[in-house]
C-alpha cells in the first residue's frame, strides 16, 4: 500500500475511533440529566464514564495532529475552512471539558445545574459540528486553485452536512443510551432502555437517509456499498436489542453501526480528502495534500509502536472499571460521592 | 490587521495556556512524590497530602486540557499558509505528542483518579508516575517542535520551496531543544514546589497540620532550591546558544545597539528602545554581558545595529529588530525574580535546618505572596522567546506576517478572539475560586482509610462492598 494511502486508512481510524470511544461519552453527556431524575443518578450517570472520557477524546486530538503532520494542506484547508464552527466546537469541549471536574467541586443546585448545562449542551453541539464538516469535506466546499476556502460561514450549512451531523449526533444518542444500559443498574437502566426506544427509530431514519442521499451524490453508483449496508443493519440491530436484556450486544450494534457510518464516510472520500465545489480539479486529494515520504516512514514507525501501546492500556483500563456503576443503598449526603460498586 | 489580531490571539491563549501547563507539570511530579513516601514508609500524612495535593492537580488539569485544545487547533483555523509551509516538519512532533504523551497522561489519570482502593497499591501509585511522566513528554514533544520554529534543522527544501523533514534526530538534538526542555521543566517544578510551598505555609501559618504541612513544605524547598541554581545555570545557556543561532533576540534582551567588545550588563535603565536608541538613565555592570552572552569575560556581543544591516543583506530590505522593550525586560524580570526565589529558598533551607521553619511568620507570610513569581517569570521567558523571534515564524525561513490564513477574516478573528478572552475569564475565575477553596480546606480527616483500604486487592475485589465510598475528589 502507498504511504499516502496508508495514512488516510490511519486517519479513517483514528476518526472512527473517536466516534466510537467518545461518540458514548457524547451521548450520556447529553443523556445524564434525562435518565438521571436526582443529583445522585446523574452522577452515577457520569461516573459510568468518569475514569474514561478524558482519554477518549485524545483521539480527536491525535486525529487532528496526524492530519498536520501527514496531510498538511488538508488539515490547513478544513481548519481554516470550517473557522466558526470549530470555534464553537472549542467552546464547546471547554465547556465540556471542565464540566466534568467542576459540577462536584460545590453542593450548591445551580452550580450543579450550571455545569449539567454545559455538560448536555457541550456534548449535543461537538458531534452535530464534527458532522456537519465531515459531511462538508465529500460534498464539496468552494476552495480554489491554491486549496484556499473562499466561501462563509453559511457555506458550510448545507442540507447534506447538516443531515450527516444530525445522524452522527443522533448515533451518538444512541450509543450513549445503549452505554447507560450497559453500565447502570435498576431505575437507570431502565430509563436508559426507555430512551434507546426512540433514540433507536430515529437512528435508523437517519441512517437510512444518510446512505440513500450518499448515494444519490454519487454519479457512478447507486448501490450501497457494503459498509453502508453493514451501517443500517446494526442500527437496526442496535434499536431492536436496546429493548431486550442482552445490554452487551446492544452496545455492540451500536458501535458498529458509528464505527461504519463514520467509515463510509473516508471510504466515499478517498481518494479525495476535500471536496471543491468550485472545480474538481481543486480537489485536495490524498496525493496533493501529503507530507513527503521520510515524515510519512517517520510517523509510521512512531504510529506502529504506540497506537498498539495506546489500544493495551486503554482497553486495560476498560477492563479494571469494567463492573456496572449503581448508586448507594442508603443514599447519603451529596458531598459523600457515589460509589461505583458491582 | 488580520495578522495583528491572530497574533494577538495566539498571545492571547499561549500564555494563558501557559499558566496551568507548568502547574500541571510541577504538581503531578510532586504528588508522585508524596504518594511515593506514602508507599515507602505508611506514614498516613503522606497520603493525604497525596489526596489533597491530587484535587488541586485535577481542579488544574482541566483547565490546562481544554485550553491546549485551542492551541492544537488555532494553528489550521489562524495560520493556515504556515500549517501548510511547516506542516512536514512540524506536524510531526504535534502528532507524536498526542501519540505517546496525551493517551498516556489522559488514560492514567482516570486510572489513578477512580482507581484509589481499587488497584494495588504499587499500580495505583505506577499510575501517577505514568501521568507524571506524560506530562514532561508532553512539554518534550512541544519544545522539539517549537525548538525548530527558533532554529531550523534536519530539513531540505522540496522543489515546491517548502521545508521537508530529512533527519528526525536533528530534531531532537537540536541545541536550542536540548537547553530550552531542560529550562521548562525546571521551571515547572519551580512552579510545582512554590505553589505547594504557598499552600503549606498559609496552613503552617494557622498553625493547622504542622505536622503534614510541615512534610509538604520540606518537599517543595528540597525540590525548589536545586531547580532554580540549575534554571538559572540552565538559561544562561539557552541565552549563549541563541546568541549563536538567534543573535537578534540576545541583543534585544541587552537593548545593544552598537558592538561590544568586553560588554557591560544594564542592571536597569530608561529608554534605549526601538525609537529612542540611545538609554537616557543606565546602571551598568562592566564585563557582566561579556561573560553571560559568551561565557568569557572578553567576548563580543554584536550590536542590533550591525545585524539589522547583515539580515536585510541577507534576506532583503525589512525591519528585523525585535520590540527591544519587551526583551529587554521580560529577561530582567525572570533573571530578578528567580534570584529572590534563590533567596527564599535559601531562607526556607536554613530554617528547616535549624527546626524554626513552622515558626518563622515573615518566610511563611512571603512564601505565600511567592506563588506569584513562577506565573511571572514563566510569562516573561515565552515572551522572550517567541517575541525575539520576531519577524519570523520559522527563523529565517518565514515571516510572521506572511503566514496567517488567507480565507479567514479579521472580523472572524476578532470574533474568536473576543469569546475566547470571555470564556478564559470566566475560566480563570472559576478556576482561582476553587483552587483558594480547596487549598484553604485543609486535609480530609485522620486514618480515613477509605482510599487505602483493600490495598493489594485487585479490581474485582471490591466488588460487592457496598461500602467502598468513592473519594471525595471523585465527583
Amino acid at each position: 500500500m502507498h504511504l499516502h494511502t496508508l495514512w488516510f486508512v490511519i486517519l479513517a481510524i483514528l476518526w472512527v475511533g473517536f466516534f466510537v470511544l467518545e461518540g458514548f461519552d457524547f451521548g450520556v453527556g447529553a443523556l445524564h440529566s434525562l435518565v438521571g431524575r436526582s443529583d445522585t443518578e446523574r452522577r452515577v450517570a457520569i461516573n459510568t464514564i468518569g475514569p474514561w472520557w478524558d482519554g477518549n477524546e485524545v483521539w480527536l486530538i491525535v486525529a487532528g495532529a496526524g492530519m498536520f503532520a501527514a496531510f498538511p494542506a488538508w488539515y490547513a484547508t478544513m481548519f481554516s475552512a470550517l473557522y466558526l464552527a470549530l470555534l464553537l466546537v472549542l467552546v464547546a469541549l471547554m465547556a465540556r471539558g471542565v464540566a466534568f471536574e467542576f459540577r462536584s467541586k460545590s453542593d450548591d443546585p445551580r452550580w450543579r445545574a450550571t455545569w449539567t448545562w454545559c455538560l448536555t449542551l457541550g456534548s449535543l453541539l461537538i458531534p452535530l459540528l464534527i458532522g456537519v464538516g465531515l459531511g462538508d469535506l465529500l460534498n464539496g466546499l468552494p476552495i480554489d486553485s491554491h486549496h484556499n476556502f473562499t466561501g462563509n460561514f453559511f457555506n458550510l450549512l448545507t442540507p447534506y452536512g447538516l443531515w450527516t451531523g444530525v445522524t452522527l449526533l443522533g448515533l451518538c444518542l444512541l450509543h450513549g443510551a445503549t452505554f447507560l444500559k450497559l453500565r447502570t443498574t435498576g431505575e437507570l437502566r431502565e430509563r436508559a432502555g426507555a430512551a434507546a426506544r426512540p433514540l433507536g427509530w430515529a437512528a435508523i431514519a437517519l441512517v437510512v437517509g444518510f446512505v440513500i442521499w450518499t448515494l444519490s451524490l454519487n454519479s457512478s453508483t447507486d448501490v450501497p456499498g457494503p459498509v453502508q449496508v453493514l451501517a443500517v443493519i446494526a442500527v437496526v440491530f442496535a434499536a431492536r436489542l436496546a429493548s431486550s436484556d442482552h445490554d452487551g450486544w446492544a452496545f455492540t450494534a451500536s458501535a458498529v453501526a458509528i464505527a461504519s457510518t463514520v467509515g463510509s464516510i473516508f471510504i466515499d472520500l478517498y481518494p479525495r480528502v476535500m471536496v471543491s465545489s468550485t472545480d474538481a480539479a481543486y480537489n485536495l486529494t490524498v496525493n496533493n495534500a501529503a507530507s513527503g515520504h521520510y515524515a510519512l516512514v517517520v510517523m509510521t514507525i512512531v504510529t506502529v509502536i504506540f497506537l498498539p501501546l495506546v489500544l493495551l492500556y486503554q482497553g486495560w483500563s476498560f477492563y479494571i472499571f469494567r463492573a456496572r456503576v449503581s448508586s448507594p443503598a442508603p443514599p447519603r449526603s451529596p458531598d459523600s460521592g457515589v460509589s461505583p460498586a458491582a | 490587521m488580520t495578522n495583528d489580531l491572530a497574533r494577538w490571539q495566539f498571545a492571547t491563549t499561549s500564555i494563558y495556556h501557559f499558566l496551568f501547563v507548568p502547574v500541571t507539570i510541577g504538581l503531578a511530579f510532586l504528588v508522585a512524590i508524596l504518594q511515593t513516601a506514602w508507599h515507602r514508609g505508611g506514614n498516613d500524612d503522606y497520603r493525604r497530602l497525596t489526596r489533597f495535593f491530587g484535587t488541586l492537580l485535577l481542579i488544574n488539569v482541566a483547565v490546562g486540557v481544554v485550553t491546549g485544545l485551542v492551541q492544537e487547533f488555532e494553528f489550521g483555523m489562524n495560520w493556515s499558509t504556515y500549517s501548510r509551509y511547516v506542516g512536514d516538519v512540524f506536524g510531526g512532533p504535534l502528532a507524536m505528542e498526542g501519540l505517546a504523551a496525551f493517551f498516556l497522561e489522559s488514560t492514567f489519570l482516570g486510572l489513578w483518579l477512580f482507581g484509589w482502593g481499587r488497584l494495588p497499591k504499587l499500580v495505583h501509585l505506577a499510575c501517577i508516575w505514568l501521568v507524571a511522566a506524560g506530562t514532561m513528554l508532553s512539554a518534550m514533544f512541544i519544545m522539539v517542535a517549537n525548538s525548530w520554529m527558533q532554529h531550523p534543522v534536519g530539513y531540505t527544501m522540496n522543489s515546491h520551496g517548502e521545508p521537508q523533514l530529512s533527519n528526525v534526530a536533528a530534531l531532537f538534538t537540536n541545541p536550542t531543544f536540548l537547553w530550552g526542555y531542560v529550562h521548562v521543566i525546571l521551571a515547572s517544578l519551580i512552579t510545582g514546589a512554590l505553589v505547594m510551598l504557598a499552600v503549606a505555609a498559609w496552613h503552617l501559618r494557622r498553625q493547622r497540620e504542622v505536622a503534614a504541612f510541615h512534610k509538604a513544605a520540606q518537599i517543595s524547598v528540597a525540590v525548589l532550591l536545586p531547580s532554580i541554581l540549575l534554571t538559572m545555570f540552565v538559561g544562561s545557556e539557552l541565552g549563549v546558544v541563541e546568541t549563536k543561532y538567534q543573535p537578534m533576540k540576545i541583543a534585544a534582551a541587552e537593548a545593544q545597539w552598537e558592538n561590544c567588545k568586553p560588554c557591560s550588563f544594564s542592571l536597569f535603565q530608561v529608554g534605549g528602545g526601538n525609537n529612542d536608541k540611545t538609554p537616557s538613565q543606565i546602571i551598568e555592570v562592566p564585563y557582566l554581558l561579556s561573560l553571560l552572552a559568551t561565557n568569557s569575560f572578553s567576548g563580543g556581543v554584536t550590536g542590533l545595529n550591525q545585524l539589522q544591516r547583515e539580515y536585510e543583506k541577507k534576506y532583503g530590505p525589512g525591519n528585523y529588530v525585535p520590540d527591544v522593550f519587551i526583551q529587554y525586560w521580560s529577561m530582567r524580570i525572570m533573571a530578578y525574580l528567580a534570584s529572590l526565589i534563590v533567596l527564599l529558598a535559601l531562607w526556607g533551607g536554613w530554617l528547616l535546618h535549624r527546626g524554626r521553619f513552622d515558626r518563622s511568620k515573615w518566610f511563611l507570610r512571603l512564601s505565600i505572596w511567592a506563588v506569584v513569581t513562577p506565573f511571572l517569570m514563566n510569562t516573561a521567558g515565552w515572551l522572550l522567546t517567541e517575541s525575539g523571534r520576531q519577524p519570523w515564524i520559522v527563523q529565517g525561513l518565514m515571516k510572521t506576517a506572511n503566514a496567517n490564513s488567507p480565507s479567514v477574516s479579521a472580523t472572524e478573528i476578532g470574533i474568536s478572539l473576543a469569546v475566547f478572552v470571555l470564556v478564559y475569564i470566566a475560566l480563570g475565575a472559576v478556576e482561582v475560586v476553587l483552587m483558594t477553596r480547596y487549598a484553604r480546606k485543609g486535609l480530609e480527616p485522620d486514618g480515613g482509610e477509605s482510599g487505602s483500604a483493600p490495598s493489594g486487592t485487585p479490581a474485582a475485589g471490591a466488588a460487592g462492598v457496598g461500602g467502598t465510598s468513592i473519594p471525595a475528589l471523585t465527583y
